[in-house]
Parts: structure tokens; sequence; C-alpha cells
């Protein structure tokens, strides 16, 4: 479902992306893990469609789409989600409102009816229990004054509701505690179905015990230069990058 | 110059939705001014004496008054001599229903969306719509008259309620109070006049429907609203105005009386004609608005959403006389393209134990221009007066600009004044988080937008923030950031 090939990509004159590879299928689950400044939100943000990233080669091809060509929105209304490292508040606009607005943008973009208000609730109360969000947090502007591991809960809680192809989750887990990880992983877990696929981004292989992956990339440099399972993050975290680091330096 | 601010040029192109001309035939006063015009108005409306004297007054004191100059504001200057002070509907409406409503005007109402048997019949308000100078139609004034309201048109009060009119007029925005005010006050043509009696509290929202409609003609409207003591009414001005290609001058004066333990909430939305792109056209509205807390406990509280106009120059302000009174100022002032505002509020505090609070949300886009100008005076004999003022700025793009003037003066010791003020720019973190969530540029900066505006929103009545935030979407329509 997403294919990228030879991906360049910069910001403010600077090449962060140095020919980057990577082919997902529908209902797979791929972790990047990576040394901070490595590229991982940033080839999240190119992927997004963030404008201030210029892309300055490779192609890249979402469900048959070439990605690149699509605004951002269009690319949300895909089915493509980013939950941000650093979630953006926005005051005054109410969490359920924001969503509201979000989903029936969605749903217009697919030819589908909105919701009106009844229905949307009804909706909002079931992906509530799956991230066991309080209610009070939807009534709240978006972000605003929320904690570090709230904000994160409220990137899985609008997940579930736009109920996207693809999740990219970029370090979703830093900031949770033990329980909060718990209940997003859970909350990840149950959107898993076999057909929509994930790239969850992250520093700690504590996480992929509870999103289990199928594969396991690291992001050095603006490349992916290792793939392998899950006993790579176990080697990672206990061996650290240096040995990646050696092994790219030998190689090139 | 950036790819965001590509799209702004490019979109900045927001054309007035609500442009048309109606054709309803006039009774023209002769363009020009001098004291035969006022003369000549004063008898269309077959004024008692005292009102022509008052007028003629007003008149000789604007001949010796100059333009003010110090607003932020820029446009060319203005031929007095070049309005037509005074059009009326031809056919004089006195009606029993709303069937025999002139069909064109109803057709006008119907444009604008604001058909007065859906308002009767939904919202329950009472209309008193203005089409051009003349009071066309007013609603359930008899249910309201059970009550010892009385709500109606200026002219008709000075005819039948002649000693409330002569007790109010000019009490609070004396005829000579400014430049435009005097103006307003030689040449007013009519506008609505609304009394509370003691202990009653209005059941209803009570709404006028503001509308310029001749070529050329000036607009001078005359809202008088008294609320005698323990009294309650909310009142809700909208406005629209149809295209025009010359700029059209609006001056009203707006005066409310809040007697002991009364309260006059009033509420605003302005859109009139902005000009165009390029800022050809638009109203140019200088207003005066004005309330007295004569009594103790009195509040008087108002919330305007202005979207329109060319050029705003308007401080809907409070006199704080009775102890314990209460003034409020809620604002969301929005200039696209070439508009210019300048607003704010003036809170005076007389009496012991007063408070203010001043909202004020200014948000410009486009080339546009956007000034809060406020000013709070704390009184020697004002013990423990309070006032909280917040002012805050946004900015859509960077051709435009944002100005805050607040000034405060504090003459007795115990008051406490705070002030604060922020500027911010709509945020393309804000924009991008909203598109990857599927919603447009245009619509983030709508939900944005509002979101910020809020507060202000609040206070408005159900109905009329619906409307205050549809207007909004039009008037950013085009403005991204
Ligand atoms: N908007 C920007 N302006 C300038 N430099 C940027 C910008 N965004 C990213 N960079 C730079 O690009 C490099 C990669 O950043 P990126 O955020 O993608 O790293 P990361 O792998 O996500 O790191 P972390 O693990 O710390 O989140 C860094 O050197 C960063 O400073
Ligand atoms: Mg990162």
């Amino acid at each position: 479902m997403l294919s990228i090939k030879d991906l360049k990509a910069s910001v403010e004159g600077k090449q962060i992306l140095n020919g980057l590879n990577l082919e997902v299928k529908p209902g797979e689950v791929h972790a990047i893990m990576g040394p901070n400044g490595s590229g991982k939100s940033t080839l999240a943000s190119v992927l997004a469609g963030r404008e201030e990233y210029e892309v300055e080669g490779g192609a890249v091809n979402f469900l048959g789409n070439d990605l690149l060509e699509m605004s951002p929105e269009d690319r949300a209304r895909a089915g493509m989600f980013l939950a941000f490292q650093y979630p953006v508040e926005i005051p005054g606009v109410s969490n359920a409102n924001f969503l509201k607005t979000a989903v029936n943008e969605v749903r217009k973009s697919r030819g589908l009816a909105a919701y009106d208000s009844k229905e949307f609730l009804q909706i909002m109360k079931e992906k509530m229990k799956l991230v066991e969000m309080d209610k009070a947090m939807t009534q709240r502007s978006v972000n605003e004054g929320f904690s570090g591991g709230e904000k994160k809960r409220n990137e899985i809680f609008q997940m579930a509701m736009l109920e996207p192809t693809l999740a990219i989750l970029d370090e979703t887990d830093s900031g949770l505690d033990i329980d909060a990880l718990r209940i997003v992983s859970n909350g990840v877990n149950a959107l898993r179905d076999g057909n929509r696929s994930f790239i969850v981004i992250t520093h700690y292989q504590r996480l992929l015990d509870y999103i289990v992956p199928d594969f396991v990339h690291v992001l050095y440099k603006g490349r992916i230069v290792k793939s392998g399972t899950k006993d790579l993050a176990l080697e990672l975290e206990e061996k650290g990058y240096d040995w990646i680091k050696e092994e790219v330096a030998v190689g090139a | 110059m950036s790819e965001d601010l590509k799209i702004l040029d490019e979109v900045t192109n927001s054309e007035y939705k609500y442009g048309f001309v109606s054709n309803i035939e006039s009774d023209n006063a002769p363009k020009g001014l001098d004291e035969s015009t006022v003369r000549f108005i004063s008898a269309k409306k077959n004024e008692p004496e005292w009102l022509l004297e008052w007028r003629l007054k007003a008149f000789r004191h604007w001949l010796t008054m100059v333009e003010p100059t110090w607003p932020n504001v820029h446009y060319p200057q203005i031929d007095f001599q070049d309005i037509i002070y005074y059009s009326a509907p031809k056919k004089k409406p006195t009606l029993n229903s709303l069937d025999e409503l002139d069909p064109e005007i109803k057709a006008t109402f119907d444009k604008l969306g604001i058909s007065l048997i859906e308002q009767q019949r939904l919202a329950g308000v009472a209309v008193d719509a203005v089409i051009d100078s003349v009071s066309v139609k007013t609603t359930f004034r008899e249910s309201l008259r059970e009550l010892g309201i009385i709500f109606c048109s200026f002219s008709e009060a000075v005819q039948d309620h002649p000693d409330l009119i002569k007790k109010y007029l000019g009490s609070v925005v004396p005829a000579t109070d400014n430049f435009y005010a005097a103006l307003n006050s030689a040449v007013f043509s009519d506008g609505s006049f609304c009394y509370i009696p003691q202990g009653v509290r209005c059941p209803m929202e009570l709404s006028t429907y503001f509308r310029i409609n001749s070529a050329g003609t000036g607009q001078f409207e005359r809202t008088l609203i008294v609320a005698e003591e323990g009294a309650f009414v909310s009142y809700l001005e909208g406005c629209t105005a149809p295209m025009r290609d010359e700029n059209q001058l609006h001056a009203a004066v707006v005066e409310i009386v809040s007697h002991t333990d009364a309260t006059v909430k009033y509420s605003t939305v302005q859109n009139w004609y902005p000009g165009d792109k390029n800022g050809k056209g638009g109203i140019y509205n200088f207003v005066t608005k004005r309330g007295i807390c004569l009594g103790d406990r009195a509040k008087i509280s108002w919330t305007q959403v202005e979207t329109g106009s060319a050029i705003t120059w308007k401080y809907p302000s409070v006199i704080l006389k009775g102890d314990y009174s209460v003034g409020e100022f809620y604002s969301v002032a929005v200039t696209n393209n070439m508009q210019q505002a300048d607003t704010g509020t003036k809170m005076i505090h007389i009496g012991k134990k007063t408070k203010s609070i001043i909202i004020s949300k200014g948000i410009s886009c486009g080339k546009s221009q956007n000034s809060y100008r406020g000013l709070v005076r704390i009184g020697k004999k004002a013990e423990n007066a309070r006032n909280f003022s917040q002012c805050d700025s946004l900015l859509i793009g960077d051709k435009c600009g944002a100005h805050t003037f607040p000034y405060i003066e504090v003459g007795n010791k115990t008051a406490k004044v705070e002030h604060e003020a922020t500027t911010s720019k709509v945020g393309e973190d804000q924009i991008f988080y909203c598109n990857q969530r599927g919603i447009s540029t245009e619509d983030a900066v709508n939900l944005i937008v509002n979101g910020y505006c809020k507060e202000v929103f609040n206070q408005l009545p159900m109905e009329f923030a619906v409307e205050a935030q549809k207007l909004l979407a039009i008037s950013l329509e085009g403005s991204v950031g």
C-alpha cells in the first residue's frame, strides 16, 4: 500500500533524507528506530505533506496514487494518519468539534453522508472507551493544557475516530506512563485488522513488546541502513547504535 | 515570497456575497446639507418644534466642528454636500400583517436570509426592520405592549411618546459630542426606540436589521434604549448592505440608559459592504455608541462582531455612574483586503466599586489595518473600581497590520486596572495539523479563528452566534495564512 523509492528530501536547504526505500504491505506493522536527528520525523512529515520539506527526488506510491502530488488534506482523506511527535494546541476549538469537522470531511471525500450530532456522539463514545479517555477531554480545546501523555493519548483517540488505512505514529510512546503505554498500545492493537498498516517510530524496545512489529528498520543519516525482525530491536536495546554506525562507515 | 504567501495572494479575492441593489422607489431630499435640509427632514417626519430646534442647534454646532483625524484610518475627504440626507420608500407602509409588506422589500430580506416570517415563527424575535431610513415593519409590538414595553421606530416614538424622547434624547450622547454625532443629531432620519418599564424582563430578544439601500444616501440612524429600575433587555442589531461603487457614509448614534438594577445587553453583528479587494467602494461606518449606568448595580454589556465596512470607527462605551455598576465590552473585529478598523471602547468609572471588563479580539488579513483603541478612566471618587482588559490581535498573512492603543487614566489609588495584550499569527503548525486530519486550509483557518473568538461569541444569543460564525467565514474567505 505504501512504496517509497529512493526518497530524497531537504529542509531549509539541508538534505535530510538521502535515498530512502521502504515497502509497507496491508496489515503490516513496521517499526522505525534510529538515533536522534537521523530523519525519522522528517520522513513522517514528508509523507504527510508538510510544505517546508522539499522533496528532491524519488517516488512514493500510496494505494496506487502518486502521494507526492497530493495535498496534505487529500493524503489524510485517502487514509493516511500521522500521530504527531508534538501535537499542536488549538485554543477555543473543542476536541469534539474538531474531530467532527475532520471525520465529516473525510466521509465527504469518500461520498459518505456526514454524521449528525447524535451518530457522532455515539461513535465518539465507543472510541473513547478504546483509549480509556475521559469525556471531559472531548469538551476541552484541542490539546490545550493537556499533559504530554494526554496529548499522545488524544492522538490515538483521533486515529481511532478517523480509521486510517496507514497510521504513522511518531514517538507516541515517549512521555507515557506505564499504564498509559499499555492503554495506548491496546488501542493500536485493537485497530490492527489485517488491512490497516502502521509505521511506528520509537526509541524504545519496550513499546514493541506491546505492539509487535513485523519488521524493524534502523534509520541513520536519512537512509534505512538495516532491517530485521523484532529481534533487531532487542539487539539495538542491548548494543546501542555504534555497531550499526560502524557497519555503515565500513560499507561507505 | 514563500509558497503559502503566494496562495494567500491568489485567494485573498473574496467578493462580497450580499451585493445587490433593490428597486424601491425613493422619496429623496435634495442633495446637500444646509438648514433647509434639516427643516425638510423634520417636516417630513412631522416633528414637534422642540425637536426641530434641537436638530438645528446640533447642525449649527456641527458647522463649527472639524472631522476627527486621530483615528488610524485613511480615506479621501468626504464631500458632505454630495450626500442625500433623506430618502424614504414611497409607499407609506402601515401594515397589519407581513403579507402586506412590499414584495420587493420582502425579497430583499429573503436574499439576506432574514425572512421576517421565519424570524417570527422560529425564533420568537420581534424584528424592527429599517430599509433606508424609514421603519417599514414592526412585529410583536402588541404582545410587548402588554408588558408595558415600547419597541418602535424612532419617528413613531417621537409622535407617540414625546415625553420619553424629550427626556432621554441626547442625554448620553449630547448633540455636540463629536463631529459625527452632531451630524447625526442634525439629520437623523429614523431608528429604533426601546423602553422597558420598571421591573420588567423583556421576554424576547429585540432585534433590528438595518439596511442601507438608496445609492448615495447617507444613513443616519438613531437608537435609544431605556431600561427602568430592575428591567432587563437583550437587544440585537444586525446589518448587511448592498454592493456599491461609491463610498457610503454611515453615522449612527446609539444611546442606552440603564437605571438602578437594570441590565441592557446590546449585541451587534455588522456586515456592511467592505469594498472590493482593491478597496473600491464600501461603507464608512462612523458610529457613536454609548450607555450610562445611571443607578446603582446597573449593567450595560456591549457585544460586537464587526466583519464589514471599508472603514469602522466605533467605540461602544459605558459611563459607570451608579455605585457597583458594571460595564462590559466584548468585541471581534475582522478586517480583510483593504478594510480599516479603529474600534474599541471607553469605560468611564465614576461610582464606587464599579467594574468593567474589556475583551477584544482583532483579526487582520489581506492588506487590512486593525486597531484597538480603548480608554479606561477611573474617576476621583470611584473607590475600589476594577477593570480587566484583554486585547488580542491575530494576524493572517504578513501584509496586514494590528495596532493597540490602550489609554488608562487612574484618578483613585484604590482602583485596580489590569491590561493584557497579545499578538499572534495563525500558525502554520495549526493549519498543517488540521490538514493532516483531512480539513482544508480554508476550513482550518475558520476553525482556528472561531476558536480564537469563542469568548466573545459565547456572549451572543444562540441564533446570533450562528450568524456571526457564518459572517466570519464569509469575511475570512481566501485569507489563508
Ligand atoms: N524545520 C526544520 N528546520 C531545520 N532543520 C530541521 C527541520 N526539521 C528537521 N530538521 C533537522 O533535520 C534533522 C532530522 O530531524 P528529525 O526531526 O527528522 O529527526 P528524528 O530522527 O525524528 O529525531 P528524534 O529522534 O530526535 O525525534 C535534524 O538534524 C533536524 O535538526
Ligand atoms: Mg522525531
